[in-house]
């Protein structure tokens, strides 16, 4: 079953999906229980779509995003990154990585900490095509902070320094967990804004996990809300807003009839 | 200027000011140096006055300007003793902290050493340095050797300790970011774990760098005829209590230089503040 899954995976590999999850199941075996955090999950990402993940707490939503990243072992069912495995994806560098904090070499300079991925991994032998730190620090608009280190930046900027580095080499895929999560909400309005230019401007398939009904609903052109115990997917919602998206949106009518279907998606999620 | 008792809600500003018009009262303390000179010649004049009022024999507690004459004019032998004990603590230091943080790095990365190996660690390192002192001289005889062995033990496992800890202080982000790199172990240990453990190794040899001349004076107790160690013995045989304090005070002097050097080494690596998560 697992097996023909995977075949039918690799045979798709015509450009359709991004991400392509089927029948995933994901168990954390303990010493007297398991636990099934995530049970037959499948979904779609088009290539160059930005999709959002919401759910209550506790319903897998950063195990799925760690499966995909190859940080989890999957206990059933298949993902495919473009047509590979996790694994071979991640030596690939076809995704990368932004977590909730920052994650910043605190002894490095902002620049210098969006350099680090092309210093490691070298034997995987996938960073012959970078861009360069500066403009990406300018790209997140850091310009002039390239030799601040990190406890000379505020919370936003460090964010902004780790989503540079996640950026440096080119990643096709932006795998985002809460990254914004433990930022006030100005900040994290703006750098929602500057997400979704940087999102236009590079092309990059993004996945986001965020507990932010709004954030959700304002940043994905689809949102995926996943329910608890054990984590399935509840509803895959379309989100169709004319674009560019402007934070002013977020007072329509239009906006908040989406948000409200969101949010209770998530009451019966509970 | 407010003065206190007025406004009740700046106690700390009112505190303040009382402070500032006590130091007004002495300028002379106004100098960040100042308190701790003037309390140790203070403490000093006392002990001279104490020991020559009471008239103290010097072999039970010399005076002050005693122990200073010794200084002068048996400086030499106080010099000629210092060297060898400078370059046990010093080579006892380097051997001690370097086998240390070789033997964490393997810990680190191989639980079944650090399983089997860390025990017999804490094992040697509850015997007394006093009781290894003369087993060590007699596996290595009169030289150098058991001295520097000496120091180096001492110096031993308080580094061990801290960068074991030192090394795994890596946030699980990190190594999840490492991961999602694909970067292999060695990359990890120059990249991440070796910098992150700065702050602990930097605690830990703050501690040697005391402890290593504390090592080499006791290895030099133990059938030696040189060095500061060797010097208080026969000093105190000799009830030639000048020359005991003056050596006493050249060691511990020895000591602090460390200790300084090694702060301000700190001080010009770690330019980055440890114990947040960034």
């Amino acid at each position: 079953m697992t097996a023909a899954i995977a075949a039918a995976a690799r045979a798709e590999t015509s450009v359709a999906a991004a991400i392509s999850v089927r029948e995933l199941s994901v168990r954390f075996d303990g010493e007297t229980d398991s636990i099934t955090a995530l049970d037959r999950v499948g979904f779609e990402i088009p290539v160059g779509g930005f999709v959002t993940m919401l759910g209550p707490s506790g319903c897998g939503k950063s195990t799925l995003l760690r499966a995909i990243a190859d940080l989890v072992p999957i206990s059933g069912g298949g993902i495919s990154v473009f047509g590979r495995t996790p694994e071979q994806a991640r030596r690939a560098r076809d995704f990368a990585f932004v977590f909730q904090d920052a994650t910043l070499l605190p002894w490095r300079s902002a620049i210098e900490n969006v350099h680090l991925p092309l210093e490691v991994g070298k034997r995987s032998g996938a960073i012959e095509q970078h861009a360069e730190p500066e403009s990406l620090l300018a790209l997140v608009g850091l310009e002039s902070r390239e030799n601040a280190l990190p406890h000379e930046l505020s919370g936003g900027m460090r964010q902004r320094v780790s989503i540079a580095r996640a950026l440096i080499y080119r990643p096709r895929v932006l795998l985002m967990d809460e990254p914004f999560g433990a930022l006030d909400e100005i900040t994290r309005d703006k750098l929602n804004e500057e997400l979704l230019r940087i999102w236009c401007e590079t092309g990059t398939t993004i996945m986001f996990v965020t507990h932010s009904v709004p954030e959700a609903a304002f940043l994905g052109q689809k949102c995926l809300v996943l329910s608890a115990q054990p984590g399935r997917v509840r509803e895959y919602v379309d989100i169709d807003f004319a674009e560019p998206r402007l934070l002013g949106m977020r007072d329509t009518l239009e906006f908040v009839q989406v948000t409200a279907h969101l949010r209770s998606l998530l009451e019966v999620a509970r | 200027m407010t003065t206190a008792g007025i406004d009740s809600n700046s106690a700390p500003t009112a505190s303040r000011a009382g402070r500032e018009a006590r130091i007004e009262r002495a300028p002379f303390l106004r100098h960040r140096h100042a308190p701790p000179i003037f309390a140790a010649t203070g403490m000093l004049a006392l002990w001279q006055l104490v020991v020559t009022g009471f008239g103290v024999p010097s072999y039970i507690a010399p005076s002050p300007v005693q122990v200073l004459q010794v200084f002068v004019e048996e400086g030499e032998i106080l010099w000629i003793n210092f060297w060898p004990t400078l370059f046990e603590a010093v080579a006892g230091f380097a051997l001690g902290n370097s086998i240390a943080v070789v033997l964490a790095v393997w810990f680190v990365h191989n639980r079944l050493a650090e399983r089997a190996f860390y025990p017999i660690a804490v094992f040697i390192n509850t015997i007394p340095i006093i009781a290894i002192a003369p087993i060590l001289v007699l596996m290595l005889g009169n030289g150098y050797a058991p001295k520097i062995v000496i120091a180096a033990l001492i110096c031993f496992f308080p580094t061990l300790v801290n960068m074991v800890r030192g090394l795994k202080a890596v946030s699980p982000q990190m190594l999840e970011l490492m991961r999602v790199l694909s970067a292999s172990d060695r990359e990890i240990l120059w990249k991440i774990r070796l910098q992150s453990s700065l702050p602990f190794l930097f605690a830990a040899l703050k501690i040697a760098s005391t402890t290593c001349v504390i090592g080499a004076i006791v290895g030099e107790w133990i059938g030696s005829n040189y060095g500061l160690g060797s010097l208080i013995i026969e000093a105190t045989y000799n009830f030639r209590a000048p020359l005991l304090y003056a050596t006493v005070i050249l060691g511990a002097g020895l000591a602090v230089a460390f200790f300084v050097i090694t702060t301000l080494l700190e001080r010009r690596i770690l330019k980055w503040k440890p114990g947040a998560v960034y």
